[in-house]
């Protein structure tokens, strides 16, 4: 179909804008850049171009869910008072009045109930919170399953993983402030965790809460924790993210056109400005519709801490879930070394483990480079299967993550499926180990086997669904080679290149320094790309096209053009008549 | 670019002609739009863009409207069990924020350029001029300090650095709490104190107990009050005594009964006293089953069996419940004979598990 270009939209041509006469925010810009130097610094700014995919999308909301939070929490803080002196609830929820509590929960049912708009800025903090970690999860498991986290963007990966730390404890914090039922239980778990650290871990629980659990103080420190020291650092290590993704250029899929050299996409001004500001709003509505329908966290059905009360099936946040769960499978260690005690049971699963959890996290791109011995610049993304042992490691801490999370839970898987919770945790207990080996273990022969199915595409063309009988009566199904572009695509990868150490011994047959720990290396690189699938050299590739042709014209000679393929739906089927007209 | 320990890999991207078969077919040429080419359907996109800002805008006014029109507090207004003035604000708030998301979308997509850019990246790293002017000019401050001939400079500067960052933080937190001390080991419970009901603070009677009840009780010094009728433990220092002190009562069958060691006496007609707090990580626990005598912490599910000295036979506690001896007063209230003979709640450091 040709285009008539002359009636193309004015905003879709490639032609300078011409000087026109200053107007007034160019008088504006003007008096600006005469103080600040902007022009200069931001004229790659404003058209940067930015590439575009779906995924791409998933730490945005994370951007955006944190300025909600900004936000709301500001909205918050106005009637919300951090304080631990009883009071006597006077205000308008009925069931609670003439009830003892502390200032922070009072406020809290004040807010909920005596403040216009106050529950749903309430509500809508702590969705946008819950939103905040998810997606800064799913973008983390984005970037290690498209390979984004290689060199150049390690820093970035580091900070992202902070950040993910640092968002956990913030939303801890917050939770923790309202002082109700649930949340005061949690900050007593807490105070539990902390007494299990040896040696020192009865003088953090007594510096932490002033004194003897509860205290007075322990509300009021988590506040300032929570509005002042983790979001500064939040917001500062946000700015270092989104710094280093312009400096380095966001990664981009592979595709024609699509180099390590270049990126491809939409200009900052105007299109990333509207899509990316749109967004903003779309996530903030979103909070908003949120916060108005779905109830979160009801206070006021909890009722005010009470060290000597607690409700059933209590559960944290659901991001504190996976710990807790390692903590409701652990056995009850505990060992005594002369007159101290040591709480495996508790020092283990919500101390160590998070740590151990967290710096593997944070060593992975670190792991995988050293295992690889690439160190070489990607801009490129990996599609996951193409790096079959990355994406096993990754759906085998997700493994690891779901069954902890789900021993988090399971009062309430025993109550929701009628099962023994003795036997859910004993099955835990070795699911937990197991799970995840026998998940890295399916995945990576899953990614093996799309190579494979990859690679077919590429050597024998597509499946059209058209099948053809031979004269001898047999069914066999058509295959077409695919596009240019497809393949082109399928093939912009590297080819897989195993850690060879440089030299085993020298000249006079010694061992090269650290050969053995160079010997470990190699046998891990060797593992890491196993059973990997290469993409087909050119002489393969011909070979493949030439069967395919060889069967072409065993088939040619039928006695009507039409061999199904036009109506496979890759091909426009205008003025293409189904049988006949010959 | 490519630094490599073992061999040398080929540079990323590379596509050389032999190894790889399909060429780069460039960039796929641009295609328009409907909205590029037909002046019609370009006004309608318009007028879609800004129906939704329109809308927004609507929202808007809407959520001003009902932030007037709905009451909360004591006399809320409510539609359908929900609050009117929350559940208004909230959608209106939401139409306001999502219709604007949505405008300024459809508005980059239909109508703004939809032509791909290229652009070209730069080396991540500095270019070795920039690298050398850079590390020679602070190797020439460096010299300029002379650090490396002033060693005594150096190392007092190090040494005051050290002093400043270790004790002085560390000295200007200590007054963040007390010393723990001995203040764990006991609690507020001591000889002669009643055992009473937790929300009334009535004093209990062996007779009051069926066979399978369980109380939740409490010290009676958390309940005494002043001449005024004010209460003396009140605030941070009763939550803080609750947190220790509180306390199930169990009635259980004597013959189901295995007491502890040397705890033959410590129930009063298979009445038998344990701490509340969870010996994991300190939860309060009562969900009991009668029939087994097993009583569960709802946090972490660890099971205690109440007729065998509150042994943990389920989760991850390590040590079961503490028990507080029982004894009966002059009136025949049901009293503690001591504290605990044990620190109660999770386990710390300086326990003496012995």
């Amino acid at each position: 179909m040709s285009i008539d270009t002359s009636k193309v939209a004015k905003s879709n041509v490639d032609q300078a804008a011409t000087a026109k006469k200053p107007s007034p925010i160019g008088a504006i810009a003007s008096w600006a850049d005469d103080r600040l130097g902007l022009a200069a610094s931001q004229k790659k700014m404003v058209r940067k171009v930015f590439p575009e995919h779906w995924s791409f999308m998933l730490g945005e909301i994370a951007l955006w869910s944190f300025i909600v939070l900004l936000l709301t929490g500001t909205f918050l803080t106005l009637w919300f008072t951090p304080s631990m002196t009883e009071v006597t609830y006077q205000g308008s929820y009925d069931q609670l009045r003439g009830i003892h509590m502390s200032e922070a929960f009072a406020t809290t049912l004040n807010i909920s109930f005596d403040v216009r708009g106050g529950l749903l800025m309430r509500q809508m903090h702590h969705w946008s919170a819950m939103l905040f970690i998810a997606a800064m999860m799913v973008h983390l498991m984005r970037v290690f399953f498209t390979g984004a986290h290689r060199k150049p963007r390690e820093i970035n990966w580091v900070i992202g993983c902070l950040l993910l730390l640092l968002g956990t404890l913030e939303g801890f914090t917050g939770y923790s402030l309202p002082d109700d039922l649930l949340s005061g239980t949690g900050i007593r778990a807490a105070d539990g965790f902390m007494k299990s650290m040896p040696v020192v871990g009865t003088y953090m629980s007594f510096f932490l809460f002033g004194g003897e659990f509860p205290g007075e103080s322990i509300i009021p420190r988590l506040y300032v924790v929570h509005i002042l020291l983790i979001p500064g650092i939040l917001l500062a290590l946000v700015a270092a993210h989104m710094l280093l993704l312009v400096y380095h250029k966001h990664t981009q899929w592979p595709g024609p056109g699509r180099t390590e050299q270049n990126v491809v996409g939409y200009p900052l001004m105007p299109v990333y400005a509207a899509k990316a500001g749109g967004f903003f709003f779309i996530v903030f509505g979103v909070t908003a519709l949120m916060g108005a329908l779905m109830t979160i966290n009801p206070v006021w059905k909890y009722g005010p801490y009470d060290p000597s009360k607690v409700t059933a099936g209590s559960q944290p946040d659901w991001y504190m879930g996976w710990p807790d769960g390692a903590l409701r499978i652990m056995p009850g260690w505990e060992s005594t070394i002369g007159p101290y005690t040591l709480s495996w049971n508790v020092f283990l699963p919500i101390i160590v483990l998070p740590g151990l959890a967290f710096t593997i996290l944070l060593l992975l791109p670190f792991l995988e480079q050293w295992i690889t011995g690439d160190k070489r610049e990607h801009h490129l993304l990996e599609r996951p299967r193409n790096a079959p042992t990355r994406t096993a490691l990754m759906v085998a801490l997700m493994t690891f993550y779901g069954l902890m999370w789900a021993a988090g839970g399971n009062d309430i898987l025993a109550i929701t499926f009628d099962l023994s919770i003795n036997q859910i945790t004993y099955f835990l207990r070795a699911a937990v180990f197991i799970g995840p080996v026998v998940a890295f273990f399916i995945t990576r022969r899953w990614c093996i086997s799309l190579q494979r199915a990859d690679n077919d595409r590429l050597l024998h063309g597509y499946e059209t669904g058209v099948i053809m009988r031979s004269p001898e009566g047999g069914y066999s199904e058509r295959h077409l080679p695919i596009a240019d572009t497809r393949a082109f695509t399928l093939t912009s990868r590297d080819r897989d290149q195993p850690y060879v150490p440089s030299t085993a011994t020298d000249e006079n047959g010694v061992a090269a320094p650290g050969g053995r720990l160079e010997a470990l290396r190699a046998r891990l690189s060797a593992g890491w790309f196993g059973h990997n699938v290469q993409k087909p050299t050119r002489a393969e590739l011909e070979e493949g096209h030439a069967h395919a042709e060889h069967e072409h014209e065993l088939q040619s000679g039928l006695d009507h053009p039409a061999d199904g393929h036009q109506f496979d739906g890759h091909h426009t089927v205008d003025e293409e008549a189904l049988r006949g007209g010959h | 670019m490519s630094s490599h320990d073992g061999q040398e890999l080929e540079p990323v991207g590379a596509r050389t002609p032999d190894a790889d078969p399909v060429p780069d077919p460039g960039h796929p040429p641009h295609k328009w739009r409907p909205t590029d080419v037909d002046e019609r359907l370009e006004k309608r996109a318009e007028r879609q863009v800004a129906t939704f800002f329109a809308l927004s805008g609507l929202c808007s006014v809407l959520f001003v409207v009902s932030y007037f029109v709905f009451d909360i507090g004591e006399v809320v207004t409510t539609v359908g069990g929900f609050g009117a003035s929350h559940l208004a604000l909230g959608l209106t708030l939401g139409g306001a924020l999502l219709f604007g998301g949505m405008g300024a979308i459809h508005w980059s997509r239909k109508l703004m350029s939809d032509v791909a850019l290229v652009e070209a990246r730069h080396p991540i790293a500095s270019s070795p001029e920039d690298r050398e002017v850079t590390v020679s000019g602070f190797n020439t401050g460096l010299e300029e300090t002379g650090i490396a001939r002033r060693p005594l400079v150096r190392n007092t500067l190090l040494g005051a650095l050290g002093v400043l960052a270790l004790p002085v933080p560390i000295v200007l937190l200590r007054d963040l709490g007390p010393l723990p001390g001995d203040k764990l080991k006991s609690t507020i419970w001591d000889e002669g104190m009643r055992v009473v009901r937790d929300v009334t603070g009535t004093p209990i009677r062996a007779s009051d107990m069926q066979f399978g009840d369980l109380i939740n009780a409490e010290p009676a010094a958390l309940f005494e009050v002043d001449e005024n009728g004010e209460p003396l433990i009140e605030g941070a220092e009763l939550q803080r005594e609750k947190a220790k002190g509180a306390v199930i009562l169990v009635r259980i069958e004597p013959e189901e009964i295995t007491p502890g060691e040397g705890r033959d006496d410590w129930g009063v007609e298979g009445i038998l006293c344990y701490s509340k707090i969870c010996t994991h990580v300190g939860c309060p626990i009562s969900l009991y089953e009668r029939t087994t005598h097993h009583v569960l912490c709802p946090c972490h599910q660890s099971t205690f069996d109440l007729a065998d000295a509150a042994r943990v036979v389920f989760g991850p506690a390590a040590r079961p419940l503490p028990q507080l001896p029982l004894d009966v007063d002059s009136e025949g209230y049901l009293v503690a004979r001591s504290d605990f003979d044990e620190p109660v709640g999770p386990s710390f450091w300086e326990r003496d598990s012995r």
